[in-house]
């Protein structure tokens, strides 16, 4: 399976290429694309730069351009894929069908993947991109589990990719509008969840209060490990009581289903954390390599080393081993 | 919520209290040599702030007896030492000194850092999360690079304060295939 990495900057990328990578994945910096924040991304002459790197240590760089084009200025996502397709870029990760089709009928030899933000979760779905617009690869959405992975598979020509690591959405990955409700921005068409401009966390007596806009997400006492300020990983009070409703403050780590996503006939593994810095690209991508090539030579994969780097301190395998709560 | 796992070591506070009634004007040509290097070098790191470039941010080591205010202006970075940070701020940051140098040298992850309730973040979230990016961009570590440069022991005491040795190349991409996609 092949590992495939994010990298927010340029030397993030090389750091990635340098750890283990088999892809890099990044963005422009701007809202093509949904990590879109500030100090983050690539100019087009860095990603240039970056592609002649990665090519040269024998890894892809897939451009994503997976925001969806806002009306009245879709030149903005035609130039950036222009652009990405001129510099090299080995894919493009895309959401938008209108961008698909501008992609598929002026550069019809460029490999594309479709962007979890498309959200494509079942074979129709799937199929639908595969045929319309010559799609490669979908990144499928986190709320399959191995099992319905596996079934997915049969039943479509293309490649899948899975994320194993890193930030989970929850449910409804694409369609999320929280964030936009809460601050007016989205990853959908901004390509920011909570952008930092609407988060505050303040001191308040014995706890740490984080707020994102008017809505308050949180309040961390001091033995408690912090979280980032989403709204579906919010602790709330309701009549049930104060807890976390939608999902706990969580990464996802994905280490122990390697197994069964070999099985099901997974083609590529995806750590997510454009927005992360190099540290975290250095010992995520370096952990998952060493467990590939443990799960190759069919050793024990060691697990648990990457609590520290984790939301909340904590993981889960998330929908991959769907249980009731 | 699992109970906070700190990953760096305070400083002595022994040390702290030692250093206490030592003046802070020896360190500012230091300073300013630091952020001019920074500057001459690194000039896409300041291009990369944008806006956030003329913000004012106070750095606090948690274990030193002073601080910093940073005002990383692409034409004159200014980088100050003081007792107290001053209330005009536009973002603060604090922590052990361990954590922040580990952020310039870009051996911690900020991220990490926040939730294990190292890195203590008031303010101007935006800005913050910009600087942190643009330190991180730079793909190297910065204190290191000017301590070497400031004295042949420069590269001993960088590698005594980053206290990690630089992680080898993964071996596997020699054999990697290079077949296009396109």
């Amino acid at each position: 399976m092949e590992l495939i990495c994010p990298a927010g900057t340029p030397s993030a990328l090389e750091v990635a290429v340098n750890a283990g990578a088999d892809a890099i994945y990044c963005g422009f910096s701007d809202e093509t694309n949904a990590r879109n924040f500030p100090g983050l991304n690539f100019s087009r002459e860095e990603l240039g730069e970056g592609i002649s790197y990665a090519h040269r240590h024998g890894v892809k760089v897939l451009v994503a351009i997976n925001t969806f084009a806002r009306a009245g200025a879709t030149d903005v996502w035609k130039r950036a894929i222009d652009d990405a397709v001129g510099a090299g870029a080995d894919a493009l990760i895309m959401a938008d069908v209108g961008m698909l089709a501008y992609t598929a009928r002026h550069h019809s030899s460029q490999r594309i993947h479709l962007s979890v933000q498309a959200a494509a979760a079942n074979p129709d779905a799937i199929r639908f991109y595969v045929e319309s617009f010559g799609v490669r690869r979908v990144v499928l959405p986190r709320v399959l589990s191995v099992p319905e992975i596996a079934k997915i598979i049969k039943e479509v020509s293309c490649e899948t990719e899975v994320f194993v690591y890193g930030g989970l959405c929850v449910m409804e990955e694409g369609r999320c509008s929280l964030s936009s409700y809460a601050t007016g921005k989205s990853p959908n068409m901004q390509g920011v969840c909570s952008p930092p401009s609407h988060v505050s966390y303040r001191e308040e007596g014995d706890k740490v209060v984080s707020r994102l806009g008017k809505f308050t997400i949180n309040a961390f006492a001091e033995d408690e490990a912090t979280a980032y300020p989403t709204l579906c990983k919010g602790r709330f009070t309701t009549s049930h009581g104060t807890g976390y409703i939608f999902e706990d403050p969580v990464s996802l780590d994905a280490a122990t289903m390697l197994p069964g996503l070999r099985d099901a006939g997974v083609t590529a593994l995806k750590i997510e954390g454009r927005q992360r810095g190099r540290a975290y690209i250095e010992s995520v991508v370096r952990t998952f390599r060493q467990a590939i090539e443990a799960l190759e030579a069919g050793e024990a994969i060691k697990t648990g080393s990457l609590i520290a780097m984790s939301e909340g301190q904590m993981t889960t395998a998330g929908a991959y081993r769907k249980t009731w709560r | 919520m699992p109970k906070p796992d700190a990953t760096i070591s305070p400083l002595p506070h022994a040390l702290s209290l030692a250093m206490r009634p030592l003046p802070l004007w020896p360190l500012q040509p230091l300073l300013a040599m630091f952020v001019g290097r920074i500057r001459t070098r690194h000039p896409g790191m300041f291009e990369r702030l944008g806006e956030h470039s003329q913000k004012r941010f106070g750095l606090k080591p948690t274990d030193l007896p002073f601080a910093f205010v940073l005002e990383p202006k692409p034409s004159r970075p200014v980088a100050v030492a003081t007792r107290q940070l001053p209330s005009n701020l536009d973002a603060r940051i604090s922590g052990p000194l361990g954590a922040l140098l580990g952020l310039v040298s870009g051996e911690c992850d900020g991220d990490a850092l926040f939730f294990s309730r190292e890195l203590h973040i008031e303010g101007d979230m935006e800005a913050v999360l910009a600087l942190r990016n643009a330190i991180d961009s730079v793909g190297v570590n910065l204190l290191g690079e000017f301590l070497a440069e400031l004295s042949p022991l420069g590269a001993p005491v960088d590698k005594l304060l980053r206290g990690h040795p630089p992680q080898r190349p993964y071996a596997g991409n020699a054999r990697k295939g290079t077949q296009p996609w396109n």
